[in-house]
């Protein structure tokens, strides 16, 4: 109990350390750019003690749960020795994740406006809905299949540079054939799949699936699922985009 | 009480969202692994951790930094103050009068960037597998400097009006470049801080600056100029850490080189 206190207490530090960067940031900006009141500074405080003791818990819990589950689940896999049930967790660990993201379902919404003022699809409520769903299926579905190409990977010792690279070279031929609306909302979609809870899970798994094979180093071989992860879904919505161009 | 009912409420959607991972996570624990959780206990109160954790920092972000962020933006990109920063009534702004905002979106990207939870995590992994070699400290500012100057360099491209994909394409140039050149150890590392950076803390500030700026730039249009400054800040971090590593042999080269000309008798 004195140790997870202790324990606590140096995360709580850890975390105002962490946010000391945007307090000044966001300070200096008011003060001295469009030179508002001090006052107006102190009503930030409540919520950034909010922040501050939130991403202190979220720190704490992170050790206690996140990186142990995700860690005891690679190694109890990988002991199995089943590829199939290693690559069913990594889907539905991808799939799941994603295809309830918030930012997501944002993202999502907004593409279908922009695709309905470029003339897309219809501009009825129907369509847009159909759209904005069909674009979540097709995030979540790339986001699955790169969690099982990663862990694929990792089994089978595939280079992790020649796959990224050329993985991004077929987006850049993608980008030349896809409709210009969807261009920017594939490439951001890349960036909101990995969410807060999620990351560290995935990491988590990655590293012990590496370490709990023999003649792989977690370091070079356990990283590299995010990145398949933020791959994946530019590729996948791209296509989704032009697919759609064509019915 | 507003507070306490808000924060309440932040942590039953936390709840929500965390919960069918978690459930997922136990059922195929017990269902394929077939036997119980060892520490299932400690794990179990982890989760009620984070859970609690996601809400409160949620529900902080929702209360002061987003909103006062995303007024800053409007602010930054708001015609009358650009005008008045560049000290030009009626002209025309060039590129160059935009500078308070390149300057707030490098600040901006930098800090957020260091406090994002999912970033810290990897760290926390990549400085625990690597045996101290990869700092936790130094890795997350190689990752906020990739941020910061991604982000600014984005709002340069709503500005000008250059097409997204010359950036992207250039930028992967660069990685593939470097990842010829930089140590084996440090690339896997670099690819993922790309996906880490932009989760909670960064991504609705960044595109609330991106919207604001491409409402405010004569003739862009916000649906299709808004979107892509996410993509310059998952791209860029991946050059900075790589750039990271790099330096890492550098100084070591560097210091082998000093340590061999001072004891020249070592080299036989």
């Amino acid at each position: 109990m004195k140790d997870s206190l202790i324990a606590l207490a140096r995360d709580a530090l850890g975390s105002l350390r962490d946010l000391l960067p945007i307090v000044l940031v966001i300070s200096v900006f008011q003060l001295f750019v469009f030179r508002d009141s001090a006052a107006a500074l102190l009503d930030m405080a409540g919520g950034a003690l909010l922040i501050v003791a939130g991403l202190t818990f979220f720190i704490f819990g992170l050790r206690l749960a996140l990186f142990p589950i995700g860690e005891g689940l690679a190694y109890s896999l990988a002991k199995k020795g089943s590829v199939f049930w290693l690559v069913v967790f990594a889907f539905v660990l991808g799939f799941g994740t994603t295809i309830a993201e918030p930012a997501l379902i944002a993202i999502a919404a907004e593409a279908a406006e922009v695709a309905a003022g470029a003339d897309a699809i219809l501009p009825s409520d129907e369509a847009k809905e159909g759209y904005a769903l069909g674009l979540r299926l097709t995030v979540a579905l790339a986001v699955g299949v790169a969690l099982v190409i990663g862990v694929v990977r990792i089994l089978v010792n595939w280079s992790l540079p020649v796959m990224i690279i050329a993985g991004y070279c077929l987006v850049v031929l993608m980008t030349t054939i896809a409709p210009p609306e969807i261009v920017g909302v594939a490439y951001d979609s890349g960036g909101v799949t990995t969410s807060t809870v999620t990351v560290p899970l995935v990491t988590a798994l990655g590293v012990g699936l590496a370490s709990s094979l023999r003649g792989r180093n977690p370091l070079t071989d356990g990283f590299g699922l995010i990145a398949f992860a933020s791959l994946t879904p530019i590729l996948f919505v791209l296509t989704y985009g032009t697919v759609q161009q064509w019915i | 009480m507003d507070l306490i009912v808000g924060a309440l409420l932040f942590i039953f959607a936390s709840a929500v969202d965390v919960l069918p991972i978690a459930i997922f996570l136990f059922a195929f624990q017990r269902l394929v692994i077939g036997k119980p959780l060892p520490n299932g206990r400690q794990i179990v109160v982890g989760f009620v951790f984070v859970v609690i954790g996601l809400g409160l920092f949620l529900d902080g972000l929702e209360e002061t930094l987003f909103p006062l962020g995303k007024l800053m933006a409007q602010q930054l990109t708001d015609p009358a103050f650009l005008h008045e920063a560049a000290g030009k009534v009626t002209a025309d702004l060039v590129w160059q009068d935009y500078y308070w905002v390149y300057l707030f979106a490098l600040a901006i990207g930098f800090s957020t960037t260091l406090a994002e939870p999912a970033l810290i995590a990897v760290s926390m992994k990549a400085n625990a597998v690597s045996g101290g070699a990869i700092g936790v400290w130094g890795l997350r500012v190689a990752v906020a400097i990739g941020v910061g100057v991604g982000v600014s360099l984005g709002c340069y491209r709503i500005i000008t009006g250059l097409p997204l994909h010359y950036f992207v394409a250039a930028g992967y140039f660069v990685v593939i470049l470097q990842t010829i050149v930089a140590p084996k150890l440090i690339i896997p590392l670099a690819y993922d801080s790309g996906g880490v950076t932009t989760s909670t803390v960064t991504v609705p500030l960044v595109t609330a600056l991106g919207l604001g700026l491409s409402e405010a730039v004569p003739g862009r249009s916000a649906l299709l100029d808004g979107f892509g400054l996410v993509a310059f800040a998952s791209l860029f971090p991946i050059i900075s850490v790589l750039a990271y590593g790099q330096l890492a042999v550098l100084r070591k080269r560097v210091s082998d080189f000093e340590s061999d000309t001072n004891n020249p008798e070592k080299e036989e």
